[in-house]
């Protein structure tokens, strides 16, 4: 059943994914300031504009373009820079490891402070406890991520003369320092996820502890324990989860303005610089790996529902 | 025999109809800020802190004690006192004075988006909910691909192309949120057009236009109405994420995040006011239409609650 339902998922988000990969595509050929002008200013490729444009294959018509993107892709090639002539899948094969591994981190403390705080906060509702969890779910939901980074790496320099390490080191060189430079980022990038699934656990927990079936198992006797986490946390977790599969796509996104702050040559970085130097095919690339992650993530999102929830049937 | 009328001394003039006629709307307003405050006091605050950042983009030039470039000879980079209340920056400019007029861009960027993004959303989901078939399915596939991007990604590749500039953060803003906000005002469209007032306009032979503009439009504005407030917040942190990444609006105009980036970055050691003082108005601000939109939402529209 579940396979069946899979396919039928898969078959609806080939159009989608379509559709994106003609915006992927169209969006950066309509960057302005020529970048053919641009490179044979630069890097003097070619001896004239015309020569350079049939080299970089921009002289034939855009679908013919588009069709061939497609097919190149379809045999696993994103094509190439402009600038450094290199693969982009090369590029990306080293650059997006760094990037999962910050955002899978982000996601992992996300849910570590968010899920047991909003519990607390559902179970001891107005209390001083609750007011306090809210108060800094909202706060951490208004403080914009790169000031955070900017007074983590300021603050504590002026203070302490000590400066968080940035920088990016693999972890075979050294493991300890390779944690250590992605503790920092990953918290902060992981703040307004945090925030934001509080605030949902809270809400959706304190509407099934509001449920008969949940006065119920407190007549049995039940202990509180049990009660909140078995009864109440797995049945209002669903909605948890389906935010968090949205919530994956920001901290991807999030995932820019960090790796520029801490200096991490991951795929944000890459992509931000791609913008910059207006290299295509690796802005298209970059994206068309971006939307393929999300559209893998929400996929497994929803098998998840079912082993979270035995009622739900595919 | 007549059945008798109660005499009028014994009638609630707050309840009987007939009679707030003759009241000042202007009270009437002053009442229903004060229950809102009541009712929502984190609500009221929010309202309040976005109130008086209106104030200061509209009055920047009465408020602001310099100009925003104006260098002040003899004052670099000096710490907060009674003269300079927020410091100076590396070009000896007034922070405060900058601060105030980086009000301006947020809140103009953020307006402008919104009613802009929040002018597509609706006319978008409200055709596609209402019209539905093949045009409804057409529309919700583009909008599927559009929001399965992250949306700061979209947002950064908009602005490539468009260059930057304030006009262009407020269309890139304005394109990235329409998408999203057209799937809502969708769900609440045809939630609107299955009411029975809706067919019996049709019954009586209004035409697409007239029920769009006189039935369906005004019974989604609740949820308009709370999704541009909510959205409020989320445009003032993507401006400064954007300005700060040098997408933004280009210097000298201050804009807050900006003002945490590029040369000024260097100088946060010595200076570390210039790092703080316009990351706490992006986030006073932030938090401010935040809270009021989230007690608009739960006033107006409940159903929204969690999204």
């Amino acid at each position: 059943m579940l396979r069946r339902y899979f396919a039928r998922r898969l078959l609806v988000a080939i159009p989608s994914l379509l559709i994106a990969s003609l915006i992927v595509f169209t969006l950066p050929r309509m960057l302005p300031g020529d970048v053919v002008q641009l490179m044979l200013e630069e890097k003097a490729y070619a001896k004239d504009l015309a020569e350079l444009r049939a080299k970089l294959g921009l002289d034939r018509p855009l679908h013919v373009q588009y069709f061939e993107w497609l097919g190149r892709i379809a045999r696993g090639d994103l094509g190439e820079s402009l600038w450094t002539r290199r693969p982009v899948s090369e590029e990306l094969g080293r650059r997006l490891p760094i990037t999962v591994e910050l955002g899978l981190l982000a996601t992992v403390f996300a849910v570590i402070f968010a899920v047991p705080i909003g519990v607390i906060s559902a179970t001891r509702q107005d209390t001083m406890l609750d007011y306090v969890s809210r108060s800094i779910a909202i706060i951490g939901l208004s403080v914009p991520a790169f000031w955070i980074a900017t007074l983590v790496i300021v603050l504590p320099a002026i203070w302490w003369g000590w400066r968080p390490a940035t920088g990016f080191t693999e972890f075979s060189v050294s493991p300890l320092l390779h944690l250590g430079q992605f503790l920092l980022p990953a918290v902060i990038l992981g703040v307004a996820t945090s925030a934001a699934l509080m605030r949902l656990t809270r809400a959706m927990l304190l509407e099934v502890l509001r449920q008969d079936y949940i006065r119920t198992a407190w007549a049995k006797g039940l202990r509180e324990r049990i009660i909140v986490l078995k009864h109440g946390l797995r049945n209002s977790i669903i909605p948890v989860i389906t935010v968090l599969g949205n919530q994956i796509a920001q901290v991807v996104g999030g995932t820019i303005i960090i790796e520029y702050i801490f200096g991490f040559p991951g795929m944000g970085r890459f992509l931000f610089e791609a913008i910059v130097q207006r290299d295509y095919p690796v802005i298209q690339g970059v994206n068309l790996v971006v939307v393929s992650v999300i559209v893998i993530v929400n996929l497994t999102v929803d098998a998840f529902y079912a082993v979270l929830d035995p009622r739900i049937r595919y | 025999m007549a059945t008798p009328v109660p005499a009028v001394e014994h009638m609630d003039p707050e309840t009987t109809v007939g009679f707030p006629a003759r009241r000042r709307p202007g009270l009437l307003w002053l009442r229903a800020v004060l229950r809102f405050s009541r009712r929502k006091p984190l609500g009221a605050i929010g309202g309040a802190i976005v109130l008086a950042l209106l104030v200061m983009a509209a009055f920047a030039e009465r408020i602001a004690p310099y100009d925003y470039d104006q260098t002040i000879r003899g004052a670099r980079m000096q710490p907060p006192s009674t003269t300079h209340w927020l410091g100076t920056d590396n070009l000896s400019r007034d922070m405060w004075s900058r601060v105030v007029y980086g009000a301006r861009i947020s809140v103009t960027a953020a307006f402008a988006t919104i009613v802009l993004g929040t002018l597509f959303a609706t006319a978008i989901g409200v055709s596609s909910g209402y019209f539905g078939g093949f045009y409804d399915t057409a529309v919700q596939r583009v909008v599927d691909a559009w929001i399965s991007f992250p949306f700061f990604v979209i947002l950064l590749s908009v602005m490539a192309v468009l260059g930057p500039g304030l006009l262009n953060v407020v269309l890139a803003l304005a394109i990235v949120i329409t998408a999203a906000g057209s799937r809502v005002v969708r769900g609440a469209t045809l939630s609107v057009a299955q009411n029975a007032y809706v067919e019996a306009a049709r019954a009586m032979g209004c035409g697409h236009l007239r029920i769009l503009l006189r039935y369906i439009v005004p019974n989604v504005m609740a949820t308009v109405i709370v999704l541009a407030t909510i959205g409020l917040g989320g445009v003032i942190l993507a401006e400064g994420g954007l300005s700060f990444l040098g997408f933004g609006v280009p210097p000298p105009y201050p804009s807050w995040g900006a003002m945490l980036s590029g040369s000024g970055r260097t100088y946060m050691y010595r200076a570390p006011w210039m790092a703080i003082w316009p990351g706490v108005a992006i986030s006073l601000a932030v938090f401010g239409f935040n809270m009021l939109g989230d007690a608009l939402r739960d006033v107006l529209d409940p159903r929204l609650r969690g999204s």
